[in-house]
């Protein structure tokens, strides 16, 4: 038993891997297969009552191309990339706030995290409560005669788009809040003893060097919102799907598993691709620790 | 960093209280007598003792709790062990690794569902809470992982060192000085799986199977069929459980900083 003791504590690696076995084992058995499964049904031949017949095709990847499906990446792309810019927006600005606000700073960051932690799907809900034809927003907008009857909120991209900033808006205020957090005061003094007025010191300034914080917040709304499902699905209905729902369509009623096999490793190499091409543009930039 | 002027300090009192706004009327509306939020009726604990009437939400809600205890007790298992892995251990693929462990997190969840989906159609296996919970652990042991890897920053080996020198075998340095020292990381770690697994409803969806479901499925469904009252008390009980997870967490983390 010491012996073995011994010649663990000599061999890290050995010790390393057995550390990392039972979570990596899990993950392969659990995480990894099960993509590559996915991989493999969407070549494969679609079954007559849902699941596949064997057979090579590439049949779904080329039924993606049709029209139909190609504008409901181009809405999914749309709307993930509104998104964003929604949330930088709002975002940019709170994170300024906070990062300024002295000994307030963690309790607003709390309260804007605290949405964030709770179920999406409450939250979700939350927003459809308040949109619909009953809700408070109209029958505020009722009650002070501003409309004669009540506005057709839910069910529109629009509701769609604030389902998803709703969601997704701490991701952006966290990370442009921790790199303005970092800046050096004395970098906007000296600018300022330079001559700059308040807006060029901003925007040469404290800008610039939030942009860590900026990428990292947009890839954290950026690729969520791309594969966003319930919010498309109670905020839009039947009219704003997106990629996810078009997916869960086609192994429901759809019954074509191939097909929403590719659609689902489209949206997946397309995060991926997102993820890529941020990481490696703006390599230098991101932070290395996004709280 | 400087105060922001006026306006940017008022647009984000604005937007703070939009935030919270949804959240507050479903709460106060679930204590209204009346369906509309507008009108105020009269404070009410109705709609939350109607839920005690409905067995589907208990049994739900206690599926919920069951699969969120197992498989967060797993997760963070896992994802401890791979944290101390990556962090203390100097091994070749290590960069590539720690890479790989954020795929989880960002594979959208629609894709982790439906292919565990095609995973277990394909084995032949039945779906219900076993499968929901393997597919909990699955997510959640990435997030355990990245939480105490980042808690393990800079917690050098000394103690440990220290503690072999005095003799101390391998088990007992661990459970006397490496556990006490990592406890505050790994308790945010799970309770951060907690909460996920928990709320949980993309991937949850693809593979509860007919006969089984968790709190977040059943509000789904009662959602889909139209909003009524008592799925505002479920929502406020829902937010109520993980908000206390989530402070507890926090006070872990401000105790630890400080």
């Amino acid at each position: 038993m010491r012996r073995a003791a011994r010649w663990l504590a000599a061999h890290d690696r050995v010790r390393a891997w057995g550390l990392l076995a039972p979570g990596t084992l899990w993950l392969l058995a659990f995480f990894v297969l099960p993509v590559a499964i996915m991989g493999a049904y969407s070549a494969m031949e679609r079954g007559l009552y849902g699941g596949v017949e064997p057979g090579f095709t590439l049949a779904s990847y080329a039924r993606f191309f049709d029209p139909l499906y190609l504008r409901i990446l181009g809405r999914t792309l749309w709307l993930a990339a509104l998104t964003t810019l929604l949330c930088v927006v709002i975002g940019y600005p709170v994170a300024y706030a906070i990062a300024g606000a002295g000994r307030w700073k963690h309790a607003l960051l709390f309260l804007v995290v605290l949405p964030f932690w709770t179920s999406f799907l409450v939250r979700t809900y939350a927003i459809m409560f308040l949109l619909r034809d009953s809700g408070l927003v109209n029958s505020a907008l009722l009650a002070l005669s501003l409309i004669d009857e009540p506005l057709t909120l839910l069910y529109t991209p629009g509701a769609v788009l604030a389902g998803l900033v709703y969601g997704y808006l701490p991701f952006m205020v966290l990370p442009v809040y921790a790199s303005l957090e970092k800046l050096d005061p004395a970098l906007l003094e000296a600018a300022e003893s330079l001559g700059a007025r308040p807006v060029a010191g901003f925007l040469r300034v404290t800008l610039p060097l939030s942009l860590p914080g900026l990428v990292a917040g947009s890839l954290l709304v950026f690729i969520p919102s791309l594969g966003a499902f319930l919010t498309p699905d109670l905020l839009g209905g039947a009219r704003q799907v997106m990629i996810g729902n078009l997916v869960q369509q086609q192994f429901g009623a759809g019954r074509d598993w191939p097909f929403g096999s590719a659609a689902s490793f489209i949206l997946m190499a397309l995060v991926l691709a997102v993820v890529y091409v941020f990481l490696h543009r703006g390599a230098g930039a991101l932070p290395e620790e996004v709280e | 960093m400087r105060r922001p002027p006026w306006w940017v300090a008022g647009l984000t009192a604005v937007t703070l209280c939009l935030l919270h706004l949804p959240i507050a009327v479903l709460i106060a509306s679930s204590f209204n007598r009346s369906r509309f939020a507008m009108r105020w009726d009269g404070f009410t604990l109705d709609w939350y003792s109607r839920l005690l009437e409905r067995g589907d939400i208990l049994e739900a809600l206690r599926a919920s709790l069951v699969v969120a205890l197992v498989s967060t007790l797993l997760a963070t298992v896992f994802g401890t062990l791979i944290a101390l892995g990556l962090a203390r251990h100097a091994f070749p693929g290590r960069r590539i690794y720690q890479g790989l462990l954020y795929l989880p997190i960002v594979t959208p969840e629609i894709v982790v569902g439906i292919s565990l989906l095609v995973l277990f159609a394909t084995a032949g296996v039945t779906l219900g809470l076993g499968t929901i919970t393997i597919a909990h652990v699955a997510f959640n042991i990435s997030f355990v992982a990245v939480v105490v890897l980042a808690r393990l920053h800079g917690n050098g080996r000394d103690l440990e060192e220290a503690a072999m020198d005095l003799g101390a075998g391998p088990l007992t340095t661990f459970f006397r000085v490496t556990l006490p020292q990592i406890l505050p990381g790994v308790i945010a770690g799970a309770l951060l799986a907690f909460t996920m697994s928990f709320d949980d409803f993309v991937i949850t969806f693809f593979v509860a199977g007919v006969g089984s479901t968790t709190l977040p499925l059943l509000v789904y469904s009662m959602v889909r069929r139209g909003v009524e009252p008592t799925i505002n008390a479920i929502s406020t009980i829902i937010l109520a459980v993980t908000t206390i997870a989530i402070l507890i967490a926090y006070r872990l983390r401000e105790g630890e900083s400080s």
